[in-house]
């Protein structure tokens, strides 16, 4: 069949919006299929993202005895966070602030240069819908089809075929539940327990959760969440400007438009031969035609459908293509073109905070320390006077061991002359050497200390201390500021 | 009344009928979800209030088909903790309180267990850190009335002081001033004879003459005191009551006997022992 005839039908959302009254339920859209180069950079976005997804959970690592073996874990009944050779405890969660940080300027960045590429190619919402068209494709056929089917009575037939969408749309939906639940909990024992109905019950309602959120987002609402529901498309425009490469029709070239008749002549008209092919495969059901509108997520099937339009009807390509607003404007006033100025003020600083971000990043990484100490005074009481008149503190002192080895550590105060360390535990062995501390691998020690000092050399008031704890043959060291309080004097 | 209902021709709405000085109303439908929302919230309180507690009675409220009670839901709830803790205050039960000590898994959830219950039971008097005030002894200095050792303070603990329990721990000050078994001026010359002990002041004869006769069976001829009599140290710095001239000479004149209530009417053995354990780590344990 002719796609000119074929699609003369579709008619963008807006037009169709602006005819109707105040409140309207959504207007369907079908999208139709297209090949090209953005389809296939689609497909090929879409099976590494996915195959990430489903496959990473299965990885294993070997981190030794009393360890799990997953390689990417995020164990919260456990609170540590896995990764390859890295444990993160809770008291890092400075790091996911850090990598959420990146993420965001990641997206300005990318966003300044290319327009709204996330959402046209990696957003979860555009590959989950595109695997669920596909699947949709597949059952019920291709846009006419679908239309055709949508607009007859129920009948068998229909029934088997909505059904059978359904059913796979729900299978894929669990399975992205399911592989969700993965990186929380041990992937392969608690597949089998899922099956076997032996999983905790916050696995299957995690899994129901999103099976619900997949099925409801990619098979029903799709473009919906992008227009409605998402706030991105609402701020990207602060980000984006004349520099940015966005989806553009050149309408200089493609205006004023017409139906084209095979062997009449191109002169006095545009080269849009408004076939419509371009809304009819938009998955948001919008025609680029009209220029920039918030519900465009910048996928490119467009450009496919136009080049494929334009090699039909022997005109070059690109009508509609990847392009910046100053070039189109510098074109349409006919001074040639307008190059690509990646380098501006607000790339360089996006990709300026993307660096010290890092920086910061690997910088608090590399100075990471398998034991950190911790040291709180107890305020109350203040200090306590013994019988003989020596002041003493007392503190709780926490030591985190990170590393997967016993630690004993040799606890010394510093700042403080004359003063004798005491303490209470079964932990501690006290000697001439000083105060050692043991700490069991992958664990935090907790340890109540006391320091006495003589009448005579007890601060009046407040005296800064420092407490640290070393180990001489690993070289590993931690140390904590505190305080030793006096009675004013 | 609606009274005719029509086009509105600019938006070719239907009007509601409602007209005010030639002003109608359109009629805008809410949106159907919202209207299923909102019959499904009605449907779900009918649901609600005959499952669970809900409409007031003259006396009491109608119980609920399914027997909700949020009472009960706390003590199972409560149950379930007790049950959790079993494991460890089972084994603290039975192991003598000098052994606790040895096993660090056990003397960590003690230390826990102990501080629960001082913060509930201990701290109007001793404070939430054992400091302790006036008239109620720190517990986190190293001076101790009836004795500093683990197994003393879990007595003390069980048996309170100078209380209805057979075995609290007793002894009686005399109330010398008030009693008449001293003058005011005696009492003066022995009170300065107690600062002397710590070092403070000079002593007369008179009052060495005194504390001879009426304060050594308790507090010992060196005044160091006596923790099978509750009779504390005089020679130290550390003063229950206050150590300055006129609060001695108050306390001799006047005496003082404070009391504990005996605890294990009201505590298990199991916290008691938990307590005895936390109150030796405050820091003063012997």
């Amino acid at each position: 069949m002719d796609a000119r005839l074929q699609n003369e039908d579709a008619v963008s959302l807006r037009t169709r919006k602006a005819e109707l009254p105040l409140y309207i339920s959504r207007i369907k859209v079908y999208p139709r299929a297209i090949k090209g180069l953005w389809r296939r950079v689609k497909w090929v976005v879409l099976v590494v993202l996915l195959g990430l997804y489903y496959v990473v959970p299965w990885l294993r690592w070997d981190r030794g005895p009393n360890a799990p073996d997953q390689a990417i874990l995020l164990d919260l009944d456990g609170r540590r966070g896995w990764l390859f050779d890295i444990v993160i405890w809770p008291q890092e969660i400075y790091f996911v602030t850090g990598l959420l940080i990146l993420g965001a300027f990641g997206l300005f960045f990318a966003t300044a240069l290319f327009g709204r590429v996330w959402c046209g190619f990696a957003c979860p919402q555009t590959v989950w819908t595109d695997l669920f068209m596909l699947v949709e494709r597949l059952i019920e056929g291709d846009r006419n089809e679908r239309m055709r089917l949508d607009r007859l009575p129920m009948s068998a037939s229909k029934a088997a075929r909505k059904g059978l969408k359904h059913i796979v749309w729900l299978a894929i939906a669990a399975a992205t539940g399911g592989a969700w639940v993965f990186y929380y909990v041990d992937a392969p024992s608690t597949l089998v327990k899922i099956f076997r109905g032996e999983a905790s019950l916050e696995v299957y309602v995690f899994i129901g959760l999103l099976t619900a959120t997949t099925y409801t987002l990619a098979g029903w609402a799709r473009e919906q969440v992008c227009t409605y529901m998402c706030p991105w498309p609402r701020f990207q425009a602060a980000m984006l400007d004349e520099q940015s490469v966005i989806v553009t029709y050149q309408k200089w070239r493609g205006e004023p438009r017409g139906k084209h008749k095979a062997g009449a002549s191109w002169d006095g008209r545009g080269d849009c031969v408004d076939c419509n092919l371009c809304v009819a495969v938009c998955p948001t059901g919008i025609d680029i035609r009209d220029g920039q509108q918030i519900e465009c997520i910048g996928c490119g099937l467009c450009i496919d459908a136009c080049n494929q339009t334009m090699s039909k009807v022997n005109r070059p390509p690109n009508l509609i293509l990847w392009d910046t607003l100053a070039n189109q404007q510098a074109k349409e006033k006919g001074v040639g073109g307008a190059a690509w100025r990646p380098l501006r003020p607000r790339t360089l600083l996006y990709a300026t905070l993307l660096v010290v971000v890092s920086a910061v990043m690997l910088g608090a990484f590399w100075l990471r320390t398998d034991i950190e100490l911790t040291v709180q005074r107890d305020r109350s009481p203040n200090f306590v006077r013994l019988s003989n008149g020596d002041i003493r503190n007392s503190y709780a002192v926490k030591i985190l061991n990170k590393s997967r080895d016993e630690q004993h550590l040799q606890l010394a105060v510093q700042g403080l002359p004359g003063a004798a360390i005491g303490f209470v535990g079964v932990d501690i062995q006290g000697g001439t050497a000083g105060t050692r501390l043991f700490v069991h691998p992958d664990s935090v020690g907790t340890f109540r200390i006391f320091l006495t000092v003589p009448a005579g050399s007890a601060p009046s008031g407040s005296k800064s201390i420092q407490f640290s704890v070393s180990d001489t043959t690993s070289q590993t060291h931690a140390s904590h500021e505190s305080v030793f309080v006096g009675p004013a004097r | 009344m609606p009274t005719k209902i029509e086009k509105d021709t600019v938006s070719g709405q239907d009007t509601t009928g409602h007209e005010w000085d030639g002003v109608k109303e359109l009629n805008t439908p809410l949106p159907t979800w919202w209207v299923y929302t909102f019959y499904a919230t009605i449907a779900f309180a009918v649901v609600y209030s005959a499952l669970y507690p809900s409409w007031p009675w003259l006396t009491g409220h109608t119980q609920g088909l399914l027997g909700y009670s949020s009472r009960t839901e706390l003590s199972v709830v409560l149950a379930e903790q007790a049950k959790a803790r079993s494991k460890f205050v089972d084994k603290i039960r039975a192991t003598p309180l000098a052994d606790i000590r040895k096993e660090p898994e056990l003397f960590n959830f003690a230390l826990a267990g102990g501080r629960s219950a001082f913060q509930t039971n201990c701290l109007q008097c001793h404070g939430s850190g054992g400091a302790g005030s006036p008239g109620f002894p720190n517990l986190v200095d190293d001076e101790w009335l009836w004795g500093g050792t683990i197994d003393q303070i879990y007595t003390t603990i069980q048996h309170g002081i100078r209380n209805a329990d057979d075995k609290s721990r007793q002894s009686l000050m005399p109330r010398f001033g008030v009693d008449g078994v001293l003058t005011a001026a005696q009492v003066a010359a022995v009170t300065d004879y107690v600062l002397s002990l710590s070092g403070r002041g000079k002593a007369t004869p008179e009052g060495a003459k005194i504390w001879q006769e009426q304060c050594v069976a308790c507090h010992k001829a060196d005044g160091k005191g006596n923790q099978e009599l509750g009779a504390p140290n005089l020679t130290d710095g550390i003063w229950l009551y206050g150590g300055d001239r006129d609060t001695i000479y108050r306390t001799i004149f006047y005496a003082r006997n404070g009391s504990m209530p005996a605890w294990d009417t009201r505590l298990d053995d199991a916290t008691m022992k938990m307590l005895a354990i936390y109150v030796h780590s405050l820091g003063g344990g012997r």
